[in-house]
């Protein structure tokens, strides 16, 4: 199965060379952190992890945006779904993901309404389309969906929607792989880095953690090809002890970023802390609506109790998104938590590090 | 089951929770060999002759999408329930559930293409039922068709009868239905030429048996939970391992588009025109060339074949040549943030 715009970048014999080039140069024992959830789902549909020898590990890093919202934000979702004449408009990933007590797909069964958008600016059609109702769109993702959401705040402001706000939610990744390396017990040795979120940030926003750690990094596009030359790209440096930054997806990511974007993001949110599930807070590392927007921003528009959440007991989704274990190491992977009954939130999200691991992993497909 | 539990709508996927459903509470309250052998239809056995009994719910959302409406799914999805069991379809019942304000219009129309779906198919809807219902308690109508069907002698088509080294053949190319039904939905603002494959399949499947016999050993439709699930499922209940390869796999390129960007797995989309069917590979050609000639299988292809191990687990060969496990579906699929 393919598409005609990516088969090149699916082509076997490119595949293979690149594997074969990955055996030939691999020596030490090298551990790769994908930070981004499409990555690691484009790693096990393809069965690429079949294709790397033993030397090279991949894990998966806290770049589900699902699987960092804080279980007090989904709580909070939640709350809000409960209030009269509100509709909660949300990504579909979000519905299955346990609170304390809930979820909003559970809320949906019992009469809540809460409908699946595509964009943020499905949600202000939407906001238009109903008047007596309070539309309260939750603003998840990364530097990747947060200025189509800055971009939705903008329009409802220009059509004067009274009727439109946003839980912000929106989580940025330099912070984090910040706060991942700062940690002591590191068990990264290199990083995979977001292709989409570098489109808008470019190769330059990870420089200063480059500087800091001096470990391999290598942004990639999220085919197989890409992904084979980014790790082909990570053990060069790391053999050589060479490290950079290397920009291995030139076709969509430039030095600087996307301008355009950057400035819609700058103009409504501005950078505060943010509390990641399994990890704790972050400092900076979140993204909150500006004064001259809070109309427009359902915290302020509907003041909620946000009382800090515990994590489900046995639950290692904090230690899977460091690297610190893999899914099968934890005690509820299989057993009590698996994809129609989450427990934790790598589980839910089809990008989730658990759930891609419980649909695509099998020792014996050598996957 | 905690007493709080509700039903959800992934109850009604298709996948494993939908499964969980069908063992935990309707096998054990209707207990009897017949239902137990999960096929798409029972099989009864009436004084010498074996008839295909099978019942199937529609509701759709949009009810009119590109290439069909609910009519076209009520009449076709139980001609190929039946179909599925080797069965020639002997008539059909159908059943509404009308929402009150649904416009008579569109009722009109719905009624306009399940005669014409039941003339194509050749069968005959001879029973009915129709209830109204206040506003609110239905969604605009949903439909209820069951079938009968004669299965002549030595056909032996089930799940279970999978055995290693058989072909696996797909009829045509995958997740059309599931593609335009996502495509006619309210809020996807995609253009797309894509078009539903319903379609009846029984004379496409007599021409198989005709052609193979005995060595037509499973045949399914891969409808809700799609291919990935059906597979599964005959892996399961035959205790064989399923291997298949994922650049044999027929996909328009405009479907593949689509899930690219939805970040769906076309294997877990649902087909409404399709089967797959493992056929022992003595009569393997001469099956291929039965279904190439109908106008529903000329795009059809051997897409991989059933082993002995793993048992029970379905794995794909990559196109770069990577392997993966292919699951269940586990909940339906919702598109993905970024």
């Amino acid at each position: 199965m393919a598409t005609r715009h990516s088969a090149e970048y699916r082509d076997r014999h490119l595949v293979q060379e690149l594997s074969s080039r990955i055996r030939r140069l691999s020596r030490r024992p090298l551990r790769i952190m994908e930070v981004c959830g499409t990555h690691t789902v484009s790693i096990f549909r393809h069965g690429i992890r079949s294709l790397l020898p033993e030397t090279i590990t991949l894990l998966s890093g806290p770049g589900c945006p699902v699987c960092v919202t804080d279980t007090a934000e989904i709580d909070a979702a939640i709350e809000l779904a409960r209030r009269p004449g509100v509709v909660i408009a949300t990504f579909g990933d979000l519905l299955r993901v346990p609170g304390s007590r809930s979820s909003l797909e559970r809320e949906r069964a019992a009469g809540c309404e809460v409908r699946i958008v595509y964009s943020a600016l499905d949600a202000v059609a939407l906001a238009r389309q109903t008047p007596g109702r309070e539309v309260v769109f939750l603003g998840i993702g990364f530097e990747t969906t947060a200025p189509t959401v800055a971009a939705a705040v903008l329009a409802a402001r220009q059509a004067g929607l009274g009727n439109f706000s946003v839980l912000c939610l929106h989580k940025t990744v330099p912070p984090a792989l910040a706060a991942l390396t700062a940690a002591g017990d590191l068990r990264i040795d290199a990083f995979l880095l977001p292709g989409h979120v570098s489109v808008v940030i470019g190769r330059r926003a990870y420089l200063p953690f480059f500087e800091r750690t001096r470990l391999p990094c290598a942004i990639a596009g999220f085919e197989p090809v890409d992904i084979l030359q980014a790790v082909a790209a990570l053990v060069a440096q790391a053999e050589t002890e060479r490290p950079q930054v290397e920009n291995v997806y030139r076709r969509a990511v430039a030095e600087e970023g996307n301008p355009a974007a950057q400035r819609v993001l700058a103009a409504v949110f501005e950078p505060a802390d943010a509390r990641w599930r399994g990890i704790g807070v972050i400092p900076a590392s979140g993204l909150e609506i500006r004064e001259a927007y809070a109309a427009f921003d359902a915290s302020r528009r509907f003041p909620l109790e946000l009382a800090p959440a515990p994590e489900p007991r046995g639950c290692s989704c904090g230690e899977i998104l460091t690297a610190r274990k893999t899914p099968p190491e934890c005690p509820l992977y299989g057993i009590r938590c698996t994809p129609s009954d989450p427990v934790g939130p790598c589980m839910v999200s089809s990008e989730g590090t658990c759930a891609a691991y419980f649909r695509y992993h099998d020792a014996s497909a050598g996957g | 089951m905690d007493p709080a539990d509700k039903i959800l709508l992934d109850h009604g996927s298709g996948g494993r929770i939908a499964h969980r459903l069908l063992r935990d509470l309707l096998l054990p309250a209707f207990d009897n060999p017949a239902l137990a052998e999960l096929n798409d239809g029972a099989i009864l056995e009436v004084e010498g002759s074996r008839l295909a009994f099978s019942t199937d719910s529609y509701t759709v959302d949009p009810i009119f999408f590109p290439g069909g409406d609910i009519g076209d799914l009520a009449v076709n999805g139980t001609v190929n329930d039946l179909a599925m069991c080797g069965a020639r379809p002997l008539a059909l019942s159908a059943a509404f559930i009308l929402e009150e304000g649904f416009p008579l219009e569109d009722f009109r129309r719905i009624l306009g293409t399940m005669a014409r779906a039941a003339r194509e198919a050749g069968v005959a809807i001879v029973t009915g039922d129709t209830k109204v219902v206040p506003r609110g308690a239905a969604d605009r109508v949903f439909i209820n068709t069951s079938g009968i069907g004669l299965i002549p002698p030595g056909v032996r088509v089930a799940s279970h009868r999978a055995r290693p080294g058989d072909r696996i053949l797909l009829s045509g190319s995958l997740a059309d239905h599931g593609v335009s039904v996502l495509a006619g939905r309210e809020g996807l603002a995609f253009q797309t030429t894509v078009q539903s494959d319903t379609a009846p399949l029984h004379r496409m499947v007599a021409a198989m048996l005709a052609a193979g016999g005995e060595a037509v050993h499973v045949l399914r439709d891969p409808t809700r939970g799609g291919l990935g699930t059906a597979l599964n499922e005959i892996a399961e209940s035959s205790g064989v391992g399923v291997l298949i390869h994922e650049e044999t796999i027929p996909l328009k390129p405009e479907v593949a588009g689509l899930c690219e960007l939805l970040g769906f797995d076309p294997l877990y989309l649902a087909n409404e025109g399709k089967l797959v069917a493992f056929v022992h590979p003595e009569a393997a050609e001469a099956v291929l060339a039965a279904v190439r000639a109908d106008p529903a299988g000329r795009d059809a292809a051997w897409i991989g074949e059933a082993l002995a191990a793993p048992a029970g687990r379905v794995v794909m060969q990559t196109r770069i040549g990577g392997r993966r496990i292919v699951d269940m579906l586990s909940g339906e699929q919702f598109p993905r943030i970024c």
